[in-house]
């Protein structure tokens, strides 16, 4: 499991409130109420993950992100959260396109697959990418859309997404020197804030 | 395993107060057949109400003296269990209109001197709740911990969360839906007629010429039966077995319907015909949005509660899309809400049926609620 990016609370705003999408078992989200005072509502999918939800306490919706976001109002929240699930979202570009309508901000995090330890794996080992971010082998794993800062971004030219902040961390969630200044080859994670071009 | 209640003893509560009903008529007295489960906190800030479906009562839990079979919902009503009677004060009580204690068709109309029978006023979900909140009057309680109910009793519990929003603290709805469409409405009119069209019924005076139109009622039972079970269950438990030899099975060609027969039987020796049109009335007729004539999320907008929202995948009497327009009606609205469609084979009885993930979701929001009110004292 990765830790969540410890950039994501600076990127919050008290009081604000939050949909996180693909919440698990709830940590981020009653970190921001602890923290930030935030009003806030998961999405999650395994019951499991939403038992923990419920006994923090938490609103949590069990619902199935492919399906889209229609049953949410045009801007009804101030950040929508992603937390390393677009890579596993059947069409990225429909959702961070929704995100984007039902909040003002988006926060996305994903496993960036030109991470030199992926390029290594692939490029001279010859095989797809096995690691503690993608541990599964390539044909049993939910993450079916792995993409790159690079790639990530081109989308967002393409979308009309406006790009607010980025960082790049290591799995402890630590944003790194090297990840910050060459995150295509260095950062492990990719971390946005993205609103919509106005 | 957690613990039964053990033995547990009905009491009345009887209201002199006229109560004028929803669609016209007054019932000039009443009485309420309670059980309750735990113990009041101090500050009385502790108690449940669990409002019950179409056939059920009071008898939620325990054991009644001499009985083999426990309450209703006594797999999730107890010591430990989802609704904690080691934390919660639980009041359960059967609705007026009802069979099992409380004044309904059977009871004597103080003005005729005779049992209302057919003659008893038509109630809806709202006089339900009106009644449940002079009973927590009565009992010391301002503000319920939780209301929780399945199928028509998470509409009662919805209905609160509209009704008396100061009131309610959680909103468990289980099963249920915002209001009934039109193939619901269907199955009870089958029922319905079922128990009119038989000779005994006597247009609902059947008291009067001692008779029980029972062939009607274990009919509307089997029909109903058959729509609270799944495709699945029904092939799991009978699939084209031939009847059980060790049971009356004239007629029956195979042992689903030998069991219908049973259920019916069974059903029409413990309920009254005049209750059931009269509850499955109320559950027709139940509906927040009156008709459409405001959105369903501008009325919960007035709710201050929690909620817990959850149905069952194989559920096609109340399916969890159904479960899911209060949802995002609840989300539209910005009121705090949680979802879960749960994995089962039991269709709509899923509800009343053990299952270690329903019970693990219920418990965490059941006991969420508890530790919210020690916070807020």
């Amino acid at each position: 499991m990765i830790l969540t990016a410890k950039r994501i609370p600076d990127w919050v705003a008290a009081n604000s409130r939050i949909l996180d999408l693909g919440c698990g078992d709830g940590r981020l989200l009653a970190e921001l109420i602890e923290s930030h005072g935030i009003t806030g509502l998961g999405l999650e999918l395994d019951p499991e993950k939403i038992a923990i939800c419920l006994d923090r306490g938490l609103s949590v919706v069990q619902q199935d992100l492919n399906r889209g976001l229609s049953n949410f109002r045009d801007q009804q929240f101030d950040t929508v959260l992603m937390t390393q699930t677009l890579q596993a979202i059947r069409r990225p570009d429909l959702l961070l396109d929704e995100m984007l309508r039902v909040g003002r901000e988006a926060i996305v995090t994903f496993p960036n697959f030109a991470h030199l330890k992926n390029r290594l794996q692939l490029g001279l080992g010859g095989h797809m990418p096995v690691n503690p971010q993608l541990p599964n082998p390539w044909y049993d794993t939910p993450n079916i859309h792995l993409s790159t800062f690079d790639d990530f971004e081109a989308l967002c030219r393409t979308l009309g997404i406006r790009i607010l902040d980025r960082d790049t961390a290591n799995l402890s969630g630590q944003s790194t020197w090297l990840g910050r200044v060459w995150p295509n080859l260095f950062g492990e994670v990719a971390i946005y804030r993205l609103t919509k071009e106005s | 395993m957690p613990e039964s209640l053990g033995l547990v003893t009905p009491f009345v509560e009887s209201f002199e107060e006229p109560l004028s009903l929803e669609r016209g008529g007054v019932l000039p007295r009443y009485d309420l057949t309670v059980e309750t489960y735990g113990s009041l906190n101090d500050t009385r800030t502790n108690a449940v109400l669990v409002c019950h479906a179409l056939s059920g009562d009071h008898h939620a839990a325990g054991f009644h003296e001499g009985a083999t079979k426990p309450g209703w919902w006594n797999d999730y009503i107890g010591p430990g269990k989802a609704i904690d009677t080691d934390l919660f004060y639980v009041v359960s009580l059967n609705n007026i209109g009802g069979c099992s204690g409380s004044t309904g068709p059977l009871s004597i109309n103080p003005e005729t001197g005779v049992p209302y029978g057919p003659d008893f006023p038509e109630v809806t979900v709202n006089d339900w709740v009106h009644t449940q909140s002079r009973l927590a009057d009565r009992l010391g309680i301002e503000t319920f911990a939780a209301i929780v109910g399945g199928s028509l009793g998470g509409m009662q519990a919805l209905q609160w969360a509209i009704s008396f929003p100061q009131r309610v603290r959680a909103c468990a709805i289980i099963a249920a839906a915002p209001r009934l469409s039109a193939q619901n409405i269907a199955f009870n009119e089958v029922a319905r007629q079922a128990i009119m069209r038989d000779p005994q019924f006597h247009d609902g005076h059947y008291a009067m010429e001692g008779v029980v139109p029972s062939s009607g009622l274990g009919l509307a039972r089997m029909v109903g039966h058959i729509t609270y079970l799944s495709d699945v269950a029904m092939g799991e438990k009978f699939g084209r077995q031939l009847p059980r030899a060790d049971r009356d099975a004239e007629g029956a060609n195979f042992a689903v319907e030998q069991y219908l027969r049973y259920q019916g039987q069974q059903f029409s020796e413990r309920f009254d015909a005049n209750s059931y049109i009269l509850m499955t009335r109320a559950l027709d007729y139940f509906d927040p949005t009156d008709n459409e004539s405001k959105p369903l999320a501008d009325v919960l907008k007035v709710t201050e509660c929690r909620f817990l929202v959850l149905s069952f995948t194989t559920d096609w009497r109340f399916s969890p899309s159904r479960s899911e327009e209060m949802v995002d009606a609840l989300i539209q609205a910005d009121r705090p809400v949680s979802y879960a469609r749960l994995e089962s084979a039991h269709g709509h009885d899923a509800f009343l049926i053990p299952d270690a993930t329903y019970h693990r979701l219920f418990k965490a929001f059941m006991d969420r609620s508890f530790h919210d009110l020690e916070g807020a004292q």
